[in-house]
Parts: C-alpha cells; sequence; structure tokens
C-alpha cells in the first residue's frame, strides 16, 4: 500500500475509508497519479474499485481519509464546488456510453462545454473535431441509438476529452465491446489523453485493457496496493 | 519447474530422508510424473555440496544406511530468494506457479504477495507487447496477439488462485 503520495501528484487519496451499512467498500486505500499517466485499478469484482473510482472523482464522499486534487482538499469541499470541479477538470467514461438518447451524437460530445457556457457552434465545431479524431465523424447527426456499441463509445470518449478535462475516469469502458473495437477505444483514449496531459484513472477487471497503462494499482477488500511504487521504492 | 528448489522447500518443515522427500514431492507436486529416485539422490548431493543442506543424521537398518537431510540457513534464503523472484512470463507456467504457490502456503510465505508479484511480472511484459503492437504492422500485431492471449489466460489463473488461497492453503496442510 502507498503510504506518501509522489512528489508532482495531480490527484492522490490517502488512509481511505467507506461502507455501506455494514459492508466495507474502502478499508485503508491509497492512490495517485500524476499528469499524463495512465493508471489502471484492478481487482475482483466487489473488491472496491470503483468504489475507489467515484471517491476519487468526488461522486462519494469517504468516511474517512484525504482526496487532495492539484493541492485542494476534495473532501473539505461544497457539493456545489465538487460539482463545479466535476464539469471544468473531470471527464467520465462509462461501461454503457450513457449518452442522451435524445440528442445527436455530435450534440452529445457538446453538450459538457455547452453547460461550461461555450456558445452552440462553437461547442459543436470542437465537439465535431473530436469526433473525428476518434474516427466517428460520420455519425455526427445520428441519435446513440441508431449507432453501433463501437461507434457509441468513441463517442462518450469523445465526449469526455472535448472540454480538455485534465482527469478522466473510465470504468471499464471497453466491458460491452469485442476484443477489435474494445483496443480501438483504448487506443485512442490513451493516445488522445497523453498528447493532453490527461491523466487516465482506468478501471478495468481486463488485464489486455490494463496493458494500455502506465501501471497498475491493485485493490483487493477494499485495500489498495501499488506494486509499481513499492518497486521503485 | 525446479526440482532442487521444491526439494529444499520440503525440507523446511524439517529434516527427511531421501525416500521421504520423494513420497511427499510425489504426493504433491508428482501427479503422473513421479520423481525418480536417482534424481532425488543427485540432487542432495548437488544441495550438500553447494551448502544449501546438511547431514542430519544416518538412520541404519536391514538395507543401507539412510541419510538424513536437513536445509541450512544459506537454503532458507535460496528459497525465499526463489519464491520472491517473479518467474519470466511465458506460456504453460502454471506448473512452476502452482509449486511456488503451495509451497509459500507449506512453508507459511505470503502467497497473495508472490501472486501479486508475478502479476505485475505478466503485466510488464503484456504493456511491452501491446507497446510493439501499436506500433507494429499486422504481422507484429498478430504475433503480438498470440503472447497477449496466452499471458491473460495465466493472468486470470493468477486471479483465480488469489480467490482461493483460504481453501488450498487449507488443502495443503491437511
Amino acid at each position: 500500500m502507498t503510504s506518501a503520495a509522489p512528489a508532482g501528484s495531480l490527484l492522490t487519496a490517502t488512509g481511505l475509508h467507506k461502507a455501506y451499512g455494514s459492508t466495507p467498500a474502502l478499508d485503508g486505500a491509497s492512490f495517485s497519479i500524476h499528469p499524463g499517466e495512465v493508471v489502471a485499478v484492478m481487482g475482483p469484482s466487489g473488491s472496491g474499485k470503483s468504489t475507489l473510482l467515484h471517491c476519487l472523482a468526488g461522486i462519494v464522499t469517504p468516511d474517512s481519509g484525504l482526496i487532495t486534487y492539484d493541492n485542494r482538499n476534495l473532501s473539505a469541499m461544497a457539493d456545489r464546488e465538487r460539482s463545479a470541479l466535476r464539469r471544468s477538470d473531470f471527464g467520465f467514461v462509462f461501461q454503457f456510453g450513457q449518452l442522451v438518447p435524445e440528442l445527436t451524437c455530435v450534440e452529445n460530445v457538446a453538450l459538457p462545454l455547452r453547460l461550461n457556457g461555450a456558445k452552440r457552434k462553437d461547442a459543436e465545431r470542437t465537439a465535431l473535431s473530436w469526433l473525428e479524431r476518434l474516427e466517428v465523424d460520420t455519425v455526427a447527426a445520428q441519435r446513440p441509438g441508431e449507432v453501433s456499441g463501437g461507434q457509441g463509445q468513441r463517442v462518450a470518449v469523445a465526449r469526455a476529452l472535448a472540454p480538455n478535462p485534465r482527469v478522466i475516469f473510465a470504468d471499464e469502458p471497453t466491458g460491452a465491446l469485442d476484443s477489435l473495437n474494445g483496443e480501438r477505444v483504448m487506443e485512442l483514449l490513451t493516445d488522445a489523453a497523453r498528447s493532453t496531459n490527461a491523466a487516465v484513472v482506468l478501471v478495468t477487471h481486463e488485464a489486455r485493457v490494463a496493458a494500455y497503462s502506465d501501471r497498475e494499482v491493485v485493490v483487493r477488500d477494499g485495500k489498495s496496493r501499488d506494486l509499481t511504487l513499492e518497486f521503485t521504492g | 519447474m525446479s526440482i532442487s528448489h521444491t526439494l529444499l522447500g520440503l525440507l523446511e518443515a524439517g529434516p527427511r530422508h531421501g525416500y521421504d522427500l520423494k513420497r511427499t514431492f510425489d504426493e504433491k507436486f508428482g501427479h503422473d510424473r513421479p520423481l525418480a529416485y536417482g534424481q532425488v539422490y543427485a540432487t542432495m548431493s548437488r544441495l550438500l555440496k553447494n551448502g544449501l543442506v546438511e547431514v542430519d543424521g544416518t538412520e541404519s537398518g536391514n538395507g543401507p544406511d539412510r541419510k538424513t537431510y536437513a536445509i541450512t540457513d544459506a537454503g532458507i534464503t535460496d528459497v525465499e530468494q526463489w519464491l520472491a523472484s517473479p518467474e519470466k512470463p511465458e506460456p504453460y507456467l502454471q506448473s512452476t506457479l502452482y509449486t511456488k504457490v503451495v509451497l509459500a502456503l507449506l512453508t507459511d510465505r505470503p502467497a497473495g504477495q508472490l501472486l501479486d508479484t508475478q502479476r505485475a511480472e505478466h503485466l510488464r511484459l503484456m504493456r511491452n507487447l501491446t507497446d510493439r503492437k501499436r506500433r507494429g504492422d499486422l504481422a507484429d500485431q498478430l504475433i503480438c496477439d498470440h503472447a497477449l492471449f496466452h499471458l491473460e489466460a495465466d493472468l486470470r489463473w493468477l486471479e483465480l488462485t488469489a480467490a482461493r488461497l483460504e481453501r488450498l492453503a487449507a488443502e495443503v496442510r491437511r
């Protein structure tokens, strides 16, 4: 388990505890990530890896422990402040894209930019450039229900990347895709994140997906173990 | 699988003579491939020469005298180092990994840590292959994919074994 966060970390967590009723989900978990780094969070089902991601993203408040983002105490922020931070600095990719079904793909990608105050035309221009980069500009005018699973997931990645987030949280982003589509999504996601110096917290139970990361953190029984940091001291 | 390390590990429980070692080895790890007597004695004489075991006593009976071997401190260190070093990831590692896990459990060492260390080594190689695949042509991709699928199978085995450690510990210590 990591103790002190390494210098230059963008997002760190130490000694996180979280229980749902009498069931402990996190039991002293720690984590750290640098800008531009891709860290895989691995572990069996029910080990606490998704809870760790939700705590790091400020979606779930831990019972105890410290989360620091860009030298700010995330746990001490008011809900409104945390929501604003999620919109401006964080991007999310889930297992099932969770796109808004009533909007077209380009409108979906433009949505976070619009929420951050961008004008429709500017937001859609940026959104389209991200759809091109993710190789799905051909489905820009279609609704999520009209595109394949692989295309929908690329649209979801484009939506996460469009506001230039500093951290991308990806929870089993290829879980619903076949091998070929899953690999392409991982290539595009990690290439784009590295080129914009965004950090990626990648929750996965698949080793082939984790192999796109720079290092892995293993969560077991609510405790995290960062083997790379242990090896390098 | 390293037979000498396995025999050394078995000696950690207490001194034994060659026949005893062979019987325990066959029971725990031999399954369809029992160890030959000659191999046990050749291994013990090499370990003796290298100072990893010592002769603890000699039993006299009707037949030839039987030496009892005990592990030395250097032998314990040798087993420790073997268990702590990850195996080079390659297909069909299971028998060595299985032996290491069982020996760790038998000698009260942290078997979960051994599995984590091995997982990290496997993932390190998988990262290299994934990187090569990204930069390579289709032939490279296919060759890397083959290796990646084998490594992934090993990793699944590591995961499942980690989840079954308590049960395995109870069985091997019976």
